[in-house]
């Protein structure tokens, strides 16, 4: 037997990588996450149709659509696991901290997934323009990072709750209210063409829950695994 | 030289007490049977020894050459077979046993684990989906699992369910080769793996008895 110490890194990243493979077999969440995001957006814009809509309700509907498609699928990470019953061996190989930063990532790379389908259609499907892309992708990245970390936590909760369905949403839904209503305003103003220094505090807020979020849901995890 | 030592352990799930004040301590070479009703505890005593199940009360101490081992070590030490440990089912055996071996840091390469599998009669099966194995074949490779790191303490739960006559004959190897190892604990009722025993705890008494 060759025994050789692996870097933390490398655990993490094959955690992702069996979550990745196991994903494109069984299409867990990818489906739920792109069929929630296609299907509200379709509505949306045969409802409005017409209507000319200003660019903070635009900028509203975008994000309730990552926000609902994102609890569609951010959940399945760890409720898949539970109920596959994988999750015994995966306590038995896997320190706390490589499982959540396996997961983690593993959401992460899913919702920059998302956001890739759901940019281009909303900009096609409801004419939203943005004016300042350097703005909008930054508050992309951080919006998705804080939305990542959150969801992530409530996840490894919510899989072990007898009744996961509406749980997700409603435990999110109070925590993510403050980054949602952020993200809601830099969008506004990337969309509007706002100056970056413009829409600078709100991305120092982001980047300041994305960090609180992660240092507290890194600290929190191993109690919420380990029973 | 490893020992394993319980102290004063309890588990409880809300009002329901499971066990309460079970001390014991194995030393290496030595192997511990685990009997009981359904419902006594059993299972959720090797799960808290395995360290995935926290005690309502008292402690685990995993001592490796007189030295105390930390949560993060103690998992290196132990292999852990049980009807309710799952492997991944859309994966292969073998892509199973590499994201095992990756995730915690063992250098096996793809030979060495397609030896594995071979001495556990799984080689022409290493590249099907594991849900397409039999319950038995999933056994086998739940040993395959267990022994990749050589473990200082193993524990088994219904270590002989689902396996046919030469897989059970196996286990008798394994269980042989594991007292030389080191721990051995068993939780069965069958009569033939509670020979294995050098001693057993019945959860229904909470009595010790050494087996001559």
């Amino acid at each position: 037997m060759g025994m050789k110490s692996s870097t933390w890194t490398s655990r993490v990243s094959a955690l992702f990588l069996k979550d990745f493979k196991s994903e494109l077999r069984t299409r867990y969440s990818l489906n739920a996450l792109i069929m929630f995001a296609v299907v509200t957006l379709t509505a949306i814009s045969f409802s409005v149709g017409m209507f000319s809509l200003n660019s903070k309700v635009k900028a509203s509907l975008f994000w309730i659509v990552i926000f609902f498609s994102a609890m569609s699928g951010l959940a399945q990470v760890f409720i898949k696991e539970e109920e596959s019953k994988t999750s015994t061996i995966l306590k038995l190989v896997a320190s706390a901290e490589t499982i959540f930063a396996g997961k983690l990532l593993y959401n992460l790379i899913l919702l920059f997934f998302l956001e890739l389908i759901v940019v281009p259609l909303f900009i096609v499907m409801l004419g939203f323009s943005i004016l300042n892309y350097w703005l909008f992708f930054s508050v992309l990245i951080l919006g998705s990072l804080g939305l990542v970390c959150a969801t992530t936590i409530i996840a490894a909760i919510v899989a072990k709750a007898s009744v996961k369905g509406a749980l997700f949403a409603v435990l999110s839904f109070p925590i993510l209210l403050p980054l949602l209503v952020t993200l809601i305003n830099v969008t506004n103003l990337a969309s509007e063409g706002a100056s970056f220094s413009h829409g600078l505090r709100d991305l120092q807020v982001l980047f300041s829950y994305a960090v609180v979020m992660f240092v507290a849901s890194f600290l929190l995890f191993d109690f919420v695994w380990e029973e | 030289m490893i020992s394993l030592e319980v102290k004063d352990l309890s588990k409880s799930f809300g009002y329901r007490k499971v066990f309460e004040g079970i001390n014991f301590s194995i030393q290496s070479g030595k192997s511990l049977v685990i009997t009981g009703k359904n419902g006594s505890g059993k299972t959720t005593l090797l799960k808290i020894l395995a360290g995935f199940l926290r005690p309502s009360k008292g402690v685990v101490i995993i001592s490796l050459d007189g030295q105390i081992r930390k949560k993060e070590d103690k998992r290196k030490l132990l292999g852990f077979v049980a009807p309710d440990l799952f492997l991944y089912d859309e994966l292969t055996a073998l892509e199973n046993l590499e994201f095992l071996v990756q995730v915690q840091g063992l250098g096996f390469n793809k030979s060495e684990l397609n030896k594995k599998l071979e001495e556990m009669g799984l080689r022409g099966r290493k590249d099907d989906l594991v849900s397409t194995y039999s319950s038995g074949m999933k056994q086998r490779l739940k040993y395959v699992f267990a022994l990749l790191n050589n473990p200082q303490i193993l524990l088994l739960d219904e270590p002989g369910s689902n396996l046919d006559e030469p897989g059970l004959l196996l286990l008798d190897k394994i269980i042989e080769e594991q007292k030389k190892r080191g721990i051995l604990v068993l939780a069965t009722n069958d009569q033939r793996e509670t020979k294995h025993g050098d001693e057993i705890l019945n959860l229904d008494e909470q009595s010790f008895s050494v087996i001559p």
